[in-house]
């Protein structure tokens, strides 16, 4: 009961990232409970993929047909079913389109509780914790894991992926299925991300807005900006979903990760979900008139200037 | 094609939060709540599948204290019915494990095709009400839907990953759907609907039944980030901030 487990998550028959972070996060914990830890891998022909999951002391296989892309009822009655017996102390999704379905759904029906957006964990002394990030990357909310059994979904941030990938064979069991039958949700097919556009992810410079900007007109000031500076504009999702911008050049989580010399963010807060998309800038100046937006938290230089005052001044002064 | 939708009151993050040093959680005593933007989606999402396709849309909330100001706004957008769950003072916080249970015995008498909510809240901390909500009424769910069709009498909701790839998976029967952002931007309506609501329309009161909560989350402390922590700030006018600006982008290479 002091085993740890780690849903891997697959897109398109390749590993995501967070899985290496959530192996990251679950060897220190298993090793703190002096546990095993487990990688559940569910797909079809994905074995292959096993020999990357080092970190983890065994790889449980769960192939099947109908498992090739993700599929909501039938991932989730193959990670209940597999849960369900064996019984782990603590299971980490990741804390995304797939992991979340199933780690909500699951909980749910093993009535076990679940820890949404975690970004560390602790395990001292027998005991262990959580620690998430939530209301926008504003309250650090931390707890108890509840004895026997817990569900957590991984946010990226806490943990390094590459202290997940260790090469080393881990042991591979198989897992069968339980029946597939009577699922009642069914992959159709993929719609590949428009094409056409620049593609943000290999800009050197670039300025990104966001809701701070206030109005579709405002953004043609940061377009401004951009062109003087020789960059290009991105921008965070509510400016995306106001179709301020096309979705080409969304930042973060649902976006693309980006990793410019210079990202100026331009009335952003910084919300964890934002900052999932710019790990690494080289150069990080924010504009954003709260003094306590968490952009400032990983900016490495900021202002509270308004955004509306200081984009002309700077346009024009570059220019 | 009856749609409801789940509405979940948040705290707005455009204000300052802070700790309620007695309990250690957030302190809600001047907490402004608003309603959860993606619900609003859902909403959105709601009407434009009524408009194209028929059928009814109810939205339902529980009381947050001031929420009829939105039930309404609901109706001046297209919504057909409207219901607060009362009972209790949810605006000093509800898990929404128990949301979920709440929202579960409305729904027994309450019989429909569609339930659409955001995918997730601003303050979600034990899983995400849409996902908890479908297993208990043994229904299919799906988030990060950013829309949803009907093709062959077969529900079709288009899930969003990362780097704007989506995948379309077919749903037979009702199910629960978390959207990440409707078709559209959410309508904007008049305040003189609003008010023309507010006489019209009136809001369905219903007490929350017994919500049996098994498996609870305890959140012990809360905190507030570290803020500025690392940025190096600059003070002063637009010229001179934009100065202290430019001067950095030369020294690091940006600009030539
Ligand atoms: C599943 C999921 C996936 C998501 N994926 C993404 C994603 O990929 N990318 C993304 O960006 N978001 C994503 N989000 C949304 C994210 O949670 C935030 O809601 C969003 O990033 C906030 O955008 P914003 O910073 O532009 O807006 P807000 O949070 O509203 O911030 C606006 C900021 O502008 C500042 N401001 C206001 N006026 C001015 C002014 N005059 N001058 C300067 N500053 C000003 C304010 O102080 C505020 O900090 C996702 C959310 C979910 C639930």
């Amino acid at each position: 009961m002091s085993d740890i487990w780690v849903v891997i998550e697959i897109l398109r028959g390749e590993v995501k990232e967070i899985s290496y972070t959530m192996l990251a996060a679950g060897r220190q914990l298993a090793d703190g409970l002096k546990g095993k830890l487990s990688a559940l891998l569910i797909g079809h022909n994905a074995q292959a993929l096993a020999s990357t999951l080092g970190a983890a002391d065994r790889v449980l296989c769960v192939d099947h047909a109908d498992l090739a892309e993700f599929n909501p009822e039938a991932y989730l009655r193959v990670t209940t079913a597999a849960l369900q017996e064996h019984s782990p102390r603590l299971v980490l999704f990741g804390h995304t389109a797939i992991g979340t379905d199933l780690a909500c759904g699951a909980a749910c029906r093993l009535k076990w509780p679940v820890a949404t957006s975690c970004r560390t964990f602790a395990a001292a002394g027998g005991e262990l914790r959580y620690s998430s990030l939530t209301c926008g990357g504003k309250i650090i909310a931390e707890g108890p894991i509840p004895e026997p059994n817990c569900l957590a979904t991984v946010m990226p941030g806490g943990y390094k992926a590459e202290a997940g990938k260790v090469n080393k064979t881990p042991a591979v069991e198989t897992l069968s299925p339980p029946a597939l039958d009577g699922v009642r949700t069914r992959f159709k097919q993929y719609i590949e991300p428009p094409a056409g556009d620049v593609d943000i992810a290999k800009q050197p410079i670039l300025v990104s807005v966001g809701r701070g900007i206030q109005n579709k007109d405002n953004v043609a000031l940061v377009e401004g900006l951009a062109k003087a500076l020789g960059g290009v504009v991105s921008g965070s999702r509510p400016v995306i979903d106001q179709e301020w911008l096309p979705t080409t050049r969304l930042v973060g989580k649902s976006g693309k990760q980006v990793k410019p010399k210079l990202y100026l963010a331009v009335g952003i807060s910084g919300a964890p979900e934002h900052l999932e998309g710019v790990p690494e800038a080289e150069l990080m100046v924010a504009i954003n008139t709260d003094a306590k937006a968490p952009i400032f938290d990983v900016a490495h230089f900021g202002t509270t200037c308004d955004a509306l005052k200081l984009v002309p001044a700077l346009t024009a002064q570059i220019q | 094609m009856n749609i409801v939708v789940l509405i979940k009151f948040v705290p707005d993050l455009v204000e300052d939060l802070e700790i309620d040093a007695s309990t250690s959680l957030l302190d809600r005593s001047f907490l402004r709540l608003i309603p959860n933007e993606l619900d609003e989606h859902a909403l959105e999402e709601a009407i434009l599948l009524k408009e194209r396709l028929g059928g009814t849309v109810t939205a339902i909330t529980v009381d947050f204290g001031d929420v009829d100001e939105t039930l309404f706004t609901a109706v001046a957008k297209g919504t057909d019915r409207v219901v607060k769950i009362t009972g209790e003072d949810f605006s000093q916080g509800v898990s929404n494990e128990k949301l979920a249970a709440i929202f579960q015995g409305v729904l027994a008498d309450l019989p429909c095709d569609l339930i659409l909510t955001g995918t997730q809240a601003v303050d979600d901390l034990d899983g995400f009400v849409g996902a908890l909500l479908a297993e208990r009424l043994g229904l299919p769910y799906v988030g990060y839907v950013t829309k949803i069709d009907v093709q062959d009498g077969k529900l079709v909701a288009r899930k969003e990953y990362p780097g704007g790839l989506n995948a379309d998976i077919e749903i037979s029967g009702p199910a629960v759907l978390g959207i990440q952002a409707a078709e559209k931007p959410p309508r904007y309506v008049v305040t003189s609907k609003v008010m023309e609501a507010m006489k019209k329309a009136s809001i369905d009161e219903q007490e929350a039944g017994e919500a049996s909560v098994e498996a609870e989350l305890p959140v012990q402390r809360m905190s507030l980030p570290e803020t500025g922590a690392r940025a190096e700030m600059i003070e002063g006018s637009a010229a001179d901030v934009a100065a202290a600006l430019l001067k950095l982008f030369r020294e690091r290479g940006v600009l030539a």
